[in-house]
């Protein structure tokens, strides 16, 4: 009906209106944004330097500690509780209405922000790092199930096949068949997930799920900007060699 | 007289201590992690129990409730295309100076990358955080936290796609005497253009995600209603916003997905 060219301009128009829909629907005021910009350099005077005395850097460092160890533990149990998660929700291996299920499983964990999870993961098992756990533990299963589920199903289904026919059980069909096969991608996915889990481990205290997020909330409730700009210093500099180790490790491994 | 028999293995001797030395390695760090964290194990056999306990009371949805979040759950959409708007117009001159081929001097070149790891290293709620401080709470400090931390994430992969770019083009616009300026537009845009409209697409999907808990912190959106209803045990109607986030989430997913298509 439109042809190439039409289509274009029908998608460009529709975003056009789209953008100007949600300018006017949000009502941003001028005035206080030029006031807020105005406010902002005070904030930034306030912040610079970063300055934390001695216990507020032990503090740091316990709480970060506890941002740490939350991810390991959580990248260890998301990763054992997907792998079988995985296997359901490979089309190729599966019977459909597991497929299914799983499906629904992953969708929900990646469709649900990570501080959603929380905030409910806090109000069921109670403030501290255990929340935290289950809440990382949560979204790392949508996350690895999904490439694991994917990589399964590009497998080279002549393996399977072969040690079906040489009267392996169906247990021993996935031992031999399927997980020589993505074994290698196995690796590399662990160490982006633990990467990815260690980011999000430095936030959901904001919501009270243990971590050292707590901690930042609490010095923007005191208006101690210093502070909360010695912690964002830290989390950044822990985010940054997570994010180097993550790739040296997949660069090696892949 | 004894006859060798040769035992099949499965993995030679160097793959096997690999593997036991990956294995101890992960149960050590689990262990010691656990250790750290001073929980012992008496508050985890409840766990499981807690949160069927939830879930069951989530059940039935509270339909009644859906009036109400309409509203929020526009103003949440609204605040993640906005949002990429302004990333959008942020990060080319960022990714301008964090592309070795395009950047004026290593000085440049440092500042565009810092402004581009600064950026994605501080989580979307922690923007938001400083952004109610400076502007109030409101939908404006979610744009701005939208669009800050979406701005490194779209530098950073403009940048690259700059990188890539043919530059002849660029030293042909110039030698026909175009200031920077009108280099910049007829030189690098339209080779880059198809990528720019891709990744500000997929960064509005992931935005649509990020800007429903900016309401935890003041921010807007649905966030707002989802924290009350938290606070207030009213499960009922948590699981209600609950599903229509998913449903908003899924759509704009596939939208993304779609327009990704076609683009391409």
């Amino acid at each position: 009906m439109f042809g190439r060219r039409g289509l274009k301009w029908a998608v460009y128009a529709g975003v056009f209106g789209f953008l100007v829909w949600s300018a006017w629907g949000l009502r941003v005021s001028p005035t206080r944004f030029v006031e807020g910009l105005g406010y902002g350099r005070v904030l930034l005077g306030q912040m610079l330097p970063p300055s934390a005395d001695s216990a507020g850097i032990a503090r740091i460092v316990d709480k970060l500690g506890e941002s740490i160890a939350m991810a390991m533990v959580a990248t260890v149990t998301g990763i054992v509780l997907s792998v079988p998660v995985a296997f359901m929700a490979a089309e190729n291996i599966s019977p459909r209405p597991l497929y299914y299920a799983n499906r629904g499983l992953i969708s929900l964990s990646r469709a649900l922000h990570g501080l959603i999870v929380a905030i409910i993961a806090v109000k069921a098992v109670g403030i501290g790092p255990l929340a935290g756990i289950v809440a990382i533990t949560f979204k790392t299963i949508g996350f690895f199930s999904k490439l694991l589920a994917e990589d399964i199903e590009d497998i080279d289904m002549g393996g399977v096949k072969a040690a079906r026919a040489a009267g392996a059980s169906p247990i021993q069909t996935l031992l031999y068949g399927v997980v020589p096969q993505i074994v290698p991608r196995f690796v590399g996915l662990t160490v982006y997930r633990w990467d990815i889990n260690i980011r999000q481990s430095t936030v959901i205290g904001i919501v009270g799920a243990g971590g050292i997020g707590t901690l930042l909330l609490r010095a923007f409730e005191r208006y101690d900007y210093a502070y909360v700009a010695a912690i964002l210093s830290a989390i950044i500099a822990v985010v940054l060699v997570a994010e180097g180790v993550s790739a040296l490790v997949r660069r090696r491994y892949q | 007289m004894s006859v060798d028999t040769p035992q099949w293995r499965r993995f030679n001797r160097r793959e096997r201590l690999g593997r036991f030395l990956a294995t101890l390695l992960a149960l050590v760090v689990f262990v010691g992690s656990w250790e750290y964290l001073d929980m012992g194990v008496t508050n985890l056999a409840d766990t499981p129990r807690h949160i069927t306990d939830l879930i069951v009371r989530m059940y039935p949805p509270d339909v009644a409730y859906t009036g109400q979040i309409i509203d929020p759950l526009i103003e949440t959409v609204h605040i993640a295309a906005i949002g990429t708007v302004m990333a959008m117009m942020l990060s080319l001159p960022v990714a301008v100076l964090a592309a070795k081929n395009t950047t004026p001097n290593a000085a440049t070149y440092w500042l565009g990358k810092l402004l581009v790891t600064v950026s994605r290293s501080v989580n979307i709620i922690v923007w938001a955080l400083i952004f109610v401080v400076m502007f109030g709470p409101g939908a404006l400090a979610g744009i701005i936290a939208v669009g800050v931390r979406s701005m490194g994430f779209l530098g950073k992969l403009l940048a690259e796609e700059i990188e890539e770019i043919d530059f002849g083009q660029v030293e042909a616009v110039r030698a026909a005497g175009a200031p920077p300026a009108a280099v910049f537009l007829y030189g690098v845009v339209p080779q880059i253009k198809p990528a720019v409209a891709g990744l500000a697409v997929y960064r509005w999907d992931i935005n649509v995600r990020g800007a429903s808990i900016l309401g935890f912190v003041g921010a807007g959106g649905i966030g707002v209603q989802l924290f009350t209803a938290v606070d207030s045990f009213a499960w009922r109607t948590v699981a209600m916003i609950l599903i229509a986030i998913l449903a908003v989430v899924l759509v704009s997913e596939w939208l993304s997905a779609y327009t990704r298509r076609l683009v391409r």
